[in-house]
């Protein structure tokens, strides 16, 4: 299988020793190029996940979705992404203009520093250290932090309370897809992303794992569902409820970095559901199977990695548009009482297996 | 109608009785109506209040009032007016029929009669600065009087109360409707869910709902003004335009108390095609209302699907009346024109994939576990309370009231088919969506049954009576009910059988049931969720024009 170190190598090479720039200078190309090559694939996929979700949800309700623009609706996008930068920004009188100005950089902010965690094919990763994983639980909490200010700084009634929904929402549920990630880390024996893929060389997590893996996952689908704000737990922007929660008072970019965002986390939940539990960029490998292990060998690595997470972005996308929306109430209860208790008991179950073995 | 005039005459002896009409009217002095209402309740059971409706008769102002024993269906028609222009004063009945509070408030607002001890003197409809009362015959109605006004209403939680003291004497006391600790957050009037230009003030405490408060008339287009001013023909084009999903209905009911105005009789197949269109507008209504409750759940695709099959009856209007809404097809005498070719091949297609679809709606969203715990014990509305409220149709039915126009009052050709009226009896926001998915079923069967109806009479046949060019109508007033996709709708035609050839309606009131399942939007929602004020005003499934009107 292709390892793409090979060519970072070379890059750090051609700078290194044929060109003989110095150390710092080395760091801030290799800093640029890596800068560039993230906010490109930042937006491409985020464009491209806006007309997954089209396509998507338009399918299961019977649509036909964007045809106009464009060979099968394809230029459409463009069209939109157009749309929203020529867009005026409305200024608010009464409120913190700071606050507010900064809340969408804030939520940016957050998921593309947990985007660029994302083991993105064999050897490359942007930044692999070996607490990977709880990097990534760190920083993706920082966008509530703009989700909160954003509610706040807005200075409507409509906002504040989509931003209370939302505090209390993410608070909650990131100590679920917390502990669901810590039954994995469990189950590897490391914190390290590309350590956790290694580790899945000779089978995938989610069958390696069995009962408990598989606990773990569906607490992660449903956690992760919430801690994007996505249905049925859209409650901070319950659209008949609140207009559009927290970012109601938002227009032009600025609200286009929060749709940006949003999009973006899908993608990252989805990422890192592959990454535990399928196995990341790993091939399917089935014990015993030589030749089979072989041909899947020769699928590269970023193909897998990539089909794995919109995979499980179609899966979210099904849930989205099939559920009804739950009740603020009704979705903390649903943690605390439920979800929360049975990961710590499945956190337990996994580190006996791990301990007595009865792992795959 | 002797023993009620009897029993009547010894509650009250001041009362007048007049059985010339269609029902036995009384009328009642102003100082003994509140007691006689009360007499009337609790004594002889006329608990439920069909309408309300103020009129001006030049010499005196005053209101009439349809009264209906639940129990046996008989009606009542009683009568109180007062002389004093200046000062209109009559007692309230709020306390004793709860829907009487916005009723009263609806007169107030058109013909400034004051009701002495209503809890919450405010207009309905108008700005609080509106200069003059509409509805009275002698209304100013120069620009310049009421301009344009664009800035916002000031002083909008003032109201007042005319309280009457032990001794007689009456005392004005001023009111707030929302005091100032309480948070009180804007629901509208743009709002994604409220269904129209409605707004709702919420007083709530983090997320629970306190109190409610209705603030109507954004789209109200005085449509019983207008009518005033209008040949009765032109009038049947507005009670469509008030509930346009029971635009059929509506011009229905118009027709039928025309008719019984003018005593014509109208052919059977006329009858028939009218009964079929009410039929698929009513199941083009619960459609609708399926799929503005789940996506007002948040269950967006389930309104895609509840669309798919509201579009093959909308082709059948637009193959039948050249119109999709607001059809127009109804007239005096019976319909516009016969009935499409195609048409009762098209219905019966309908029919024979309706109940596969319903099967496919309920396994979208009605076993969900979310939707069970959004609508199950949420907004619950007893029977006692439905019926104080007038609530009728399928929010009065999910409480158990036995209520349908249909069975109960019936007109057309109801009681030529067989059909079940659906009760339940929790009244729970689930109650009320599912008397709308059974009452599908029970449309279907309605409509196959008029198929073959329609069959015997052949292609064609006679579609509409002779009616007179020119409509002049006898003095006096006539109440017609019949049940549209949200309740009893009911019309009021006043005529003052004025002898010039081109007469014009002397009052004509419509009474719309979304008119009372707004008042009843406060009584659910407190101590709910903000969440649920959503959820329950969508089960209750109101149209913002029918109350506006």
């Amino acid at each position: 299988m292709f390892d793409f170190s090979i060519v970072t190598g070379w890059i750090d090479n051609l700078l290194r020793n044929t060109l003989s720039c110095p150390g710092w200078l080395t760091s801030t190309i290799e800093c640029i190029l890596v800068a560039v090559g993230l906010l490109l694939a930042y937006t491409v996929i985020a464009m491209f996940y806006i007309m997954y979700e089209r396509w998507v949800c338009a399918w299961i309700q019977c649509r036909r979705g964007p045809i106009r623009v464009g060979p099968g609706g394809l230029l459409q996008i463009f069209a939109d992404v157009f749309k929203i930068l020529t867009k005026e920004i409305v200024t608010l009188w009464h409120n913190d203009k700071f606050l507010f100005w900064l809340a969408p950089f804030f939520v940016v902010t957050a998921s593309v520093l947990t985007f660029a965690c994302l083991p993105w094919g064999k050897g490359m990763q942007v930044i692999d250290f070996n607490i990977g994983v709880f990097f990534i639980i760190a920083v993706s909490s920082l966008g509530v932090l703009g989700i909160l200010l954003a509610g706040w700084s807005s200075n409507s009634k409509y906002t504040l309370l989509g931003a209370m929904r939302s505090g209390a929402q993410m608070v909650s549920y990131e100590l679920s897809v917390g502990i669901s990630i810590l039954t994995v880390v469990c189950l590897a024996g490391t914190m390290s992303i590309s350590g956790i893929v290694e580790a899945q060389n000779d089978g995938w997590f989610i069958f390696k794992g069995h009962l408990p893996a598989i606990i773990a996952f569906v607490i992660y689908i449903i956690a992760a569902n919430a801690e994007n704000n996505r249905g049925p737990f859209d409650l901070p922007e319950a659209e008949h409820e609140l207009t559009a929660g927290y970012h109601s008072e938002y227009s032009g970019i600025h609200y286009g970095l929060f749709y940006l965002a949003e999009y973006l986390n899908l993608f990252i939940v989805s990422g890192i559901a592959a990454l535990l539990f399928l196995g990341g960029w790993m091939p399917l490998h089935i014990p015993g199977w030589e030749g089979f292990n072989k041909v899947m060998d020769f699928i590269p690595s970023t193909f897998w990695f990539l089909g794995k997470a919109f995979f499980m972005t179609f899966v979210f996308m099904w849930i989205r548009w099939s559920f009804p929306r739950v009740r603020i109430d009704q979705m903390l209860a649903l943690e605390w009482r439920i979800l929360m208790p049975i990961g710590l008991v499945n956190l337990v179950i996994m580190a006996l297996c791990v301990s007595f073995n009865w792992v795959f | 109608m002797a023993d009620i005039q009897e029993k009547i005459g010894a509650l009250c002896p001041e009362a007048q009785f007049d059985t010339s009409g269609e029902l036995l009217l009384v009328t009642v002095p102003d100082e003994k109506w509140h007691a006689l209402a009360q007499a009337l309740k609790e004594e002889l059971h006329y608990d439920y209040l069909t309408a309300l409706v103020g009129v001006d008769w030049k010499d005196s102002l005053g209101c009439m009032y349809y009264l209906t024993n639940t129990a046996t269906q008989e009606m009542l028609h009683v009568k109180v007016s007062t002389t004093d222009r200046e000062n209109p004063r009559l007692h309230t009945v709020s306390d004793v029929w709860a829907v009487a509070n916005y009723q009263e408030r609806e007169v107030y607002d058109f013909f400034g009669i004051v009701f002495i001890n209503h809890p919450d003197m405010r207009r309905f409809f108008l700005r609080n600065d509106w200069v003059g009362y509409p509805l009275r015959k002698d209304y100013d109605d120069s620009p310049e009087l009421n301009p344009l006004r664009l800035n916002p209403e000031e002083n909008e939680d003032d109201t007042f109360s005319l309280v009457e003291e032990a001794d007689g004497t009456l005392k004005r006391i001023d009111k707030k409707v929302f005091g100032p600790e309480e948070y009180v957050i804007n629901v509208g009037p743009q709002h994604p869910s409220t269904h129209g230009v409605m707004r709702y003030r919420a007083s709530i405490e983090g997320e629970l709902v306190k109190k409610i408060d209705v603030v109507s008339g954004y789209i109200h287009r005085g449509i019983e003004k207008l009518c005033e001013g209008m040949s009765y023909q032109s009038t049947l084009l507005y009670p469509e335009r008030l509930d346009y999903m029971a635009a059929h209905m509506n011009r229905h009911a118009v027709c039928l108390c025309l008719e019984k105005a003018l005593g014509i009789e109208v052919p059977h197949r006329a009858e028939l095609i009218r009964m079929m269109m009410d039929e698929l507008m009513r199941l083009s209504s619960h459609l609708l209302s399926y799929g503005c409750l789940t996506m007002d759940q948040g269950a967006t695709t389930a309104f895609f699907y509840g669309f798919r099959e509201r579009e093959l009856i909308y082709d059948i209007f637009d193959k039948t009346c050249g119109a999709r809404m607001s059809m127009s097809y109804s007239t005096i005498g019976g319909v516009v024109k016969d009935v499409h070719p195609d048409f009762i091949k098209d219905v019966r297609h309908l029919c024979a994939i309706m109940p596969e679809k319903l099967k496919e709606y309920h396994k979208l969203f009605t076993g969900n576990v979310i939707a069970m715990g959004r609508m199950k014990d949420v907004g619950i509305l007893s029977k006692e309370d439905a019926i104080n409220y007038a609530i009728t149709g399928p929010s009065g039915r999910a409480s158990g009231v036995h209520c349908d126009v249909r069975k109960c009052h019936p007109y057309s050709l109801y009681n030529e088919v067989e059909f079940d009226e659906v009760l339940l009896d929790k009244g729970d926001s689930m109650d009320r969506y599912m008397v709308r998915m059974k009452e599908m079923e029970q449309s279907v069967k309605i409509l196959e049954q008029c198929c073959d109806m329609l069959e015997k009479e052949g292609i064609e046949g006679e579609y509409c009576a002779k009616v007179p060019k020119m409509i002049k109508l006898p003095a006096g007033h006539w109440y017609q009910q019949v049940e549209a996709s949200r309740g009893a709708f009911g019309v009021y035609i006043e005529s003052d059988g004025d002898p010039k050839p081109f007469q014009k309606p002397y009052r004509m009131h419509f009474q719309s049931p979304c008119f009372n399942l707004v008042g009843v939007v406060d009584l659910t929602c407190k101590g709910n969720l903000f969440a649920d004020l959503i959820s329950i005003t969508a089960s209750i499934d109101y149209v913002i024009p029918d109350i506006d009107r």
